[in-house]
């Protein structure tokens, strides 16, 4: 153990060098996620200020699967307490989805209860896109929709192709959201 | 109350035998002092007129802290807190009263230390510590926490460790360290620990240790509650957004109004399912995160704190050693145990490199060198850095939109960049488990490290 300070030792005085601040964990470890980002050719990010790593919008178009053709953006807010908290992230294109509700939350376990801080945002990214090609109707958010998942897949199928082109499913509105 | 004062006089600080319980420490050897200890009288000198303090915190273990370093001898003291005294904490915070209610505590904890305890000289700074720079943070010995945020813990942690120094050959310069003595309790249970920034574990080396947020799975909140709990958290995520009883604002937990109508909504749900429980108290709870404060541990905590702060000022024995936890919820335990510091831990297990350019430096040249340097040999090299308090991404190969948006960049020099010397750059590489920092090191001669 060293003996950390001689006794006559001043401190320097607060105004003698210019202070620089430092880069938080948070930003260190976000450069480093976001330099490792490897994303499946359905997904792509925005990033509206190339400086803010902490705000971007994720789009997906998946390319198998009941949602073939659509077109989904998810915005996510990375907090200064990231890794040891997990990303926010919302649904913002409306989605009849059994594990997003209607307001574009997302329910997936690891952005909430089994989120770790070994955990990437690239890894989030493919759990996201990993809903869209295997809705869980056992963890629903929308209920109806998983409902019908679930004994219906046929129907299921009919209603999300009509949310896609833009239409009613029940008396719920969707706005288009296939590319094409 | 009416407290003790000790007869004014001409130097109402020096009334005698003041000093005699530390004096007998301090002044004479002992088989548990620091091997290189000797006693000495100047060493009460250096704790009353050259050894500056900071507090962070100035609330349940603010207080105490406050209370003890002051007792204990230690004058120079700053303390710094953002809040505002609240009628909640006038049950342990004593140095607040009623009538301080709404004022900062910073600002009442100081005049009243300063009043009540002759020759007390303790500074208040009624703002957040991401206000202040290095600049600020150097001119401290040590750092004492009383905090309750892990952000913040985090944030004077990576400070402190960046104001480590490092000679030629990476050997760490001892006098830059500033010990961080950390304390934190939660209802009936509490830890004190010691970290030398850069010798041994530091928070985030050893993050896993803080329990992670309670949530819960967001499909039972929506569609199986079982808990009073899971009800509140429904209307905190669903129903404040979709029913906006005050107009498009975020929940504000000290806003009686706002609690009074999500316990109204969670009551509602909670019927719907035959659950039980939903109270005022308990919605503030879930809302605020709030756990329950007991005054005695942070007693205890605080003591052991400032115990430690005066065993690291006066070498009078050897710290803690580095992590003691405490937990009287049934009995009296503490345990003492050695964090270990975590080798590839994203604050502290790097020491910045130097890299020194030209400021006339082009990014992309910056960049070759990253690549070519057989000590790096990186890939595809990723760079941020913070500019007054700003992020800035220089470079970043791997997201489409950022390339674009920072290709631009590559011509420039470093100088144009806002580059100046000093400055830290992190650089994230395929190669590397983590970022890693180096600082610039700017000259007019052209010798590259």
């Amino acid at each position: 153990m060293i003996k950390l300070f001689s006794l006559k030792q001043q401190k320097k005085d607060e105004t003698s060098t210019g202070g620089k601040r430092k880069a938080t964990a948070a930003q260190l470890r976000l450069t480093k996620d976001m330099n490792d980002l490897q994303l499946p050719k359905t997904c792509i990010t925005k990033f509206p200020d190339p400086d803010d790593l902490l705000n971007f919008k994720l789009i997906i178009s998946p390319d198998e699967g009941y949602y073939r053709g659509g077109r989904f953006s998810f915005s996510f807010k990375v907090g200064l307490n990231y890794p040891h908290e997990a990303p926010k992230v919302k649904c913002e294109t409306m989605v009849y989805h059994p594990n997003i509700d209607l307001e574009g939350n997302v329910c997936l376990n690891i952005l909430r209860e089994d989120w770790k801080p070994v955990l990437t945002i690239n890894a989030v990214i493919y759990g996201i896109q990993y809903l869209f090609l295997e809705p869980n109707p056992e963890d629903p958010l929308n209920k109806e929709a998983a409902e019908v998942l679930s004994t219906n897949k046929r129907q299921f199928e009919q209603n999300v192709n009509r949310s896609m082109r833009g239409g009613y499913v029940g008396n719920v509105y969707f706005e288009k959201c296939l590319i094409k | 109350m009416e407290v003790d004062q000790p007869n004014e006089q001409s130097d109402a600080s020096k009334w005698s035998g003041r000093w005699n319980h530390i004096k007998k420490v301090l002044e004479r050897p002992s088989p548990f002092a620091h091997p290189d200890f000797e006693a000495s009288s100047e060493i009460l000198e250096f704790m009353q007129e050259n050894c500056k303090l900071l507090v962070i915190g100035a609330g349940g273990l603010g207080c105490e802290l406050l209370k003890d370093l002051t007792l204990n001898g230690f004058r120079h003291i700053h303390v710094i807190d953002m809040d505002i005294i609240d009628l909640s904490n006038l049950n342990r915070q004593f140095l607040f009263r009623q009538s301080d209610i709404n004022k900062p505590k910073a600002n009442v904890a100081a005049e009243f230390i300063n009043k009540r305890v002759k020759g007390a000289q303790v500074v208040p700074h009624f703002c957040k510590i991401q206000d202040y720079d290095s600049a600020f943070y150097k001119q401290f010995h040590i750092v004492v926490c009383g905090l309750d945020s892990i952000i913040a813990r985090r944030w004077i942690n990576g400070m402190l460790i960046s104001l480590l120094e490092y000679d030629d050959d990476g050997n760490l310069d001892q006098s830059s360290i500033i010990p961080l003595v950390d304390g934190g309790t939660e209802g009936f249970k509490g830890n004190a620990r010691v970290i030398l920034p850069g010798m041994t574990a530091c928070i985030d080396c050893t993050l896993d240790l803080y329990p992670p947020q309670v949530t819960f799975p967001m499909c039972t909140v929506a569609h199986t509650p079982r808990q009073p709990e899971h009800c509140i958290e429904y209307v905190r995520m669903f129903g404040w957004e979709k029913e906006k009883p005050f107009g498009d604002i975020p929940i504000d937990g000290d806003n009686p109004e706002h609690i009074t109508w999500i316990c109204h909504a969670a009551c509602k749900r909670a019927d719907e399912y035959g659950i039980q429980g939903v109270t005022y108290r308990l919605t503030q709870g879930v809302i605020k995160r709030i756990i329950p404060a007991v005054a005695s541990t942070n007693a205890v905590i605080a003591a052991a704190c400032s115990t430690e702060i005066f065993k690291l000022a006066t070498s009078c024995a050897l710290p803690l050693n580095n992590y003691m936890v405490f937990n009287d919820v049934d009995g009296v335990y503490t345990y003492t145990f050695e964090a270990e510091k975590n080798d590839t831990c994203i604050a502290c297990s790097q020491k910045p490199r130097n890299l020194t350019f030209a400021p006339k430096t082009l990014l992309r040249e910056l960049i070759d060198h990253l690549c070519e340097d057989s000590t790096l040999q990186m890939k595809r090299p990723g760079i941020t850095t913070t500019i007054n308090g700003k992020n800035h991404t220089l470079y970043m190969k791997s997201i489409p939109s950022i390339e674009e948006a920072t290709r631009p960049n590559l011509s420039k020099s470093l100088a144009d960049l806002g580059l100046t010397d000093g400055q830290e750059l992190i650089v994230a590489d395929v190669t590397t488990p983590n970022a890693i920092v180096f600082r610039l090191k700017i000259t007019e001669s052209e010798t590259k490290s």
